[in-house]
């Protein structure tokens, strides 16, 4: 048979299925790597020399042993829905695994507006996670060793820390506002809306003052409120973000869609500064997107840090099918370091199962918004 | 049917966002429509251009504006008209309406009659609201009244933010005499009822209206407070917590619940079935949906009489498909919304004071696959105290309340309409001193009819413009 013509379309055909086959392979290879990451989490916070009080106690009451019968992910399910009531309150020791005593620790605290938030104690994840996550930050936009501003939440919040220390990995040096998210949502609860913008506005002023005050600034954490108004005020005083000096953005913290992402590229920022949204909160760490293009209609596909967290996308009535790629369903989180072990815990977000990609050869999720059944009990901030 | 696939409007400029809503048939589930959705952010960036909104419309005087609105009156009431990505006919316009809002088709054409009424007659209107102001005063900002004194209006915003309701087009005629007073609109439509907007916009655009005095921002809850935030003056639609929300700012006319009575004096009570027809009216024209339709008949006494008549007339009332020309209930196109309202009612039944009258006449509450429907439902209150004796629905619910005739005023509450049926000069006095009673009439006037060459809670010019004390020593004053 004759070979095919260069760029004949048999090439492009054989080009493609190499490269499907290639996809395919790594899909196998990430899913060994997960069910040995698991087996491996496993045996560390069930076994009594170096598990955490929590697991152990767990442990003692089901009939079964994790560590004899978890062999792989898919295992995981026979643990019972993971109850996020089990991280409010102390003891916070509690969560250490006993192999791990001794370090420095840290405890994290999520949204937490009503009650005892919930927490999340942690020695190097914060770290790891966003070391993970520089590597995917394009330098041309990130320079390494450049400042970086963290126009988000401060107080307990891993977020605060995390990108600091993003920053440091990076060479840089990380300057901070002052944003208490919880005084946001009471505000919002309360309807004082005017307190609201002028809390905002109070916000944006020291981000403001920092950008002006040459610190050489070029990278950028924010939410997607907080950039609005941060551009906003930065035009009503005859500059832009662009002109502030500002190439790299990286957001997060609340929902991002893909009609707010067209309108932040188009109208917010122009050419030249790059922006990438993620997904993530306290317990899991940070999802990163795909590249977020016009081509794709400003798709936004999430990855978890597999194998350290893995996202799925379940189905509403049954948390452990997951739906069919494109389906909808709730996303449904299991967090595996040494340093913590949450399996099957359901986020406050739905959105459609992704396919694998090449940067990615697992499953992601696009289209996250909050849960359609308890959207209209959150509230969502300027974070 | 096409799907019409309709752009936000950014001061008249198309902008088709990757958010969109489907509008749909309330019966078939038909797609009729896609709507893009505007991000708040949109909103913020193109609020730095209004005042271009209201430049645009001064260059414009206001006599020729007006023109414009009879030009477009018959525009909107008659022609072909652009729509999103198609065109509409009159007919289309009604049947979308109906098949969105869940109104009668011939409610949607009467709706058409009053917003072609109003536009038709801006001029007398105008001149009304004004008191007879020259309308270049409100161009310029000053001059001199007819009886030789001078006065100043000043314009509180370039725009008009207006959060729109989705069951009720019977509202729009509120807005229409903004774009010739020079003031730009923004409009924010019910996720339900985006028609009546862009047809409006339409017809005004054809009739010479600049484009860039209008947006549309079609959008999810926080477009509506964004809109409000933005606006230095907007109109709000909504419930009691709506009300609430902004009551007291000056900025925000809020319209919300009317709970609308007619009261019976003493002097007339006697007679009461001389005013039936009045009753009758007022609660059951327009299926019941407007805020000065009744929803309260108070009087000292043969109130049980009252509601059995009421009830008579208004309770075997059965849903009709929507284009059937005797169609005279309104569907809630919202799923839940028929059943959660009849739950209401039901839960305040069990304090003892009310009964359901109109139960005789079989289940009020009709579910449809898509839809439901409440019948008419009569209450009979046998004082005040009751939980149904102050309440309001939007279908024909009146709850028919005993109570004396020098008690009324300290027990109705805030009243939109009050239709007060009484010659007692005493008791007219106290009527037209109750500051708690909006639009008062005076006699056997149904609450429904309206004068449009009077102000609707509130005057709209009242509201767009600050009249101020203003001197001048200039030899010439630029204008």
């Amino acid at each position: 048979m004759e070979p095919p013509e260069k760029g004949s379309p048999g090439e492009r055909d054989d080009f493609m299925s190499v490269a499907a086959a290639d996809l395919d392979i790594r899909i196998q290879e990430a899913k060994r790597q997960l069910d040995a990451h698991a087996r491996e989490m496993i045996e560390w916070h069930f076994n009594p020399e170096t598990g955490c009080p929590f697991w152990l106690e767990f442990a003692s009451t089901l009939a079964w042993d994790p560590r004899n019968e978890i062999h792989s992910f898919e295992d995981l399910r026979r643990f019972p829905p993971f109850e996020d009531d089990w991280l409010r309150g102390g003891p916070v020791r509690r969560w250490l695994p006993k192999g791990l005593a001794g370090r420095p620790l840290f405890t994290f605290e999520t949204g937490g507006t009503t009650g005892v938030p919930k927490s999340r104690l942690q020695i190097e994840d914060f770290r790891i996670d966003y070391e993970m996550f520089s590597d995917t930050l394009p330098d041309e936009y990130f320079p390494r060793g450049a400042n970086w501003l963290m126009l988000g939440p401060s107080g307990p919040r891993r977020l605060r820390l995390a990108v600091e220390h993003l920053c440091q990995y990076r060479g840089g040096i990380c300057f901070c506002v002052d944003l208490d998210p919880r005084w946001v949502i009471k505000l919002i609860k309360w309807g004082e809306s005017v307190a609201l913008d002028q809390y905002k506005a109070h916000v944006i002023d020291q981000a403001i003052t920092i950008l002006g005050a040459g610190h050489d600034i070029k990278c950028l954490f924010t939410t997607p409120k907080l950039l609005e108004a941060l551009a906003e005020e930065l035009e009503n005083r005859g500059t832009s973000i662009k002109s502030s000096g500002i190439t790299g953005i990286f957001a997060g913290g609340t929902e991002f869609t893909p009609q707010y992402t067209r309108f932040a590229i188009e109208e917010l920022l122009g050419e030249g500064v790059y922006l990438t949204p993620t997904y993530g909160n306290t317990l899991m760490g940070l999802a990163c997107s795909k590249p977020v293009t016009p081509d794709d209609g400003y798709k936004i596909s999430y990855f978890a840090p597999q194998p350290r967290a893995v996202i799925e996308v379940v189905s509403f009535n049954d948390r452990d099918r997951v739906v069919g790629y494109g389906e909808t369903g709730r996303v449904r989180l299991t967090t595996l370091t040494r340093e913590t072990f949450i399996p099957g815990f359901l986020e406050r977000d739905e959105g459609e199962r992704e396919k694998p990609c090449d940067k990615y050869p697992w499953d992601g999720v696009s289209g996250v918004r909050p849960f359609s059944k308890i959207a209209g009990q959150t509230t969502v901030g300027v974070y | 049917m096409t799907i019409l696939d309709i752009p936000i409007l950014r001061w008249g400029q198309p902008y088709v966002s990757l958010d969109k809503e489907d509008v749909v048939h309330f019966i078939t589930g038909e797609t009729l429509a896609r709507v893009s959705q505007a991000n708040t952010g949109l909103l913020g960036r193109d609020m730095r251009n209004a005042d271009r909104a209201r430049r645009a419309l001064i260059d414009i005087p206001i006599p020729d504006l007006i023109a414009m609105m009879k030009k477009a009156a018959d525009l909107y009431l008659n022609a072909m008209l652009p729509i999103g990505d198609g065109a509409q006919t009159p007919d289309d316009f009604a049947r979308q309406q109906s098949a969105s809002t869940g109104l009668p088709e011939h409610m949607c054409k009467a709706n058409m009659a009053k917003n072609h009424f109003v536009l038709s007659n801006m001029d007398q209107i105008l001149d009304s609201l004004t008191r007879g102001l020259d309308l270049n005063i409100l161009t310029r900002g000053y001059g001199v009244e007819s009886r030789g004194v001078m006065v100043s209006y000043q314009a509180q915003a370039p725009v008009l933010g207006l959060v729109l309701p989705s069951n009720s087009p019977g509202v729009h005629t509120l807005w229409l005499p903004v774009i010739p007073m020079q003031i730009g609109l923004l409009l924010k439509p019910g996720p339900q009822e985006p028609w009546t907007p862009y047809r409006m916009t339409a017809a005004f655009t054809e009739a010479g209206v600049p484009k860039e005095a209008i947006s549309i921002y079609p959008g999810y809850g926080e477009m509506g407070a964004e809109v409000v935030r933005r606006s230095n003056r907007t109109m709000i639609f909504g419930g009691l917590p709506t009300v609430e929300r902004y009551r007291g700012d000056i900025r925000v006319q809020v319209h919300g619940p009317g709970f609308t009575k007619i009261l019976l004096g003493d002097d007339v009570v006697d007679e009461w079935e001389k005013y039936l027809d009045v009753m009758v009216d007022s609660i059951f024209l327009n299926s019941g949906r407007g805020c000065i339709n009744c929803s309260g008949v108070w009087a000292s006494r043969h109130t049980k009489e009252i509601a059995e008549a009421l009830a008579e007339r208004i309770g075997p009332v059965e849903p009709k498909p929507p284009e059937d020309p005797q169609a005279s209930l309104a569907a809630f196109t919202v799923p839940g919304a028929a059943r959660a309202i009849w739950n209401s009612i039901e839960g305040g039944l069990n304090d003892g004071a009310a009964e359901h009258v109109t139960a005789k006449f079989g289940a009020r509450l009709v579910e449809k696959e898509r839809c439901g429907y409440l019948r008419p439902v009569v209450i009979h209150c046998e004082s005040p105290e009751s939980a149904l004796a102050n309440t309001e629905f939007m279908f024909p619910f009146v709850s028919v309340v005993r109570c004396p005739q020098n008690e009324m005023l300290k027990r109705i509450g805030s009243t939109l309409v009050g239709s007060a049926i009484t010659y007692d000069e005493m008791f007219q006095q106290e009527l037209i001193a109750a500051t708690h009673i909006d639009r008062l009439n005076l006699g056997p006037v149904p609450t429904i009819q309206l004068d449009w060459l009077q102000p609707h809670e509130g005057n709209i010019v009242e509201f767009l413009f600050r009249p101020r004390a203003f001197q001048s020593r200039l030899e010439k004053v630029a204008v």
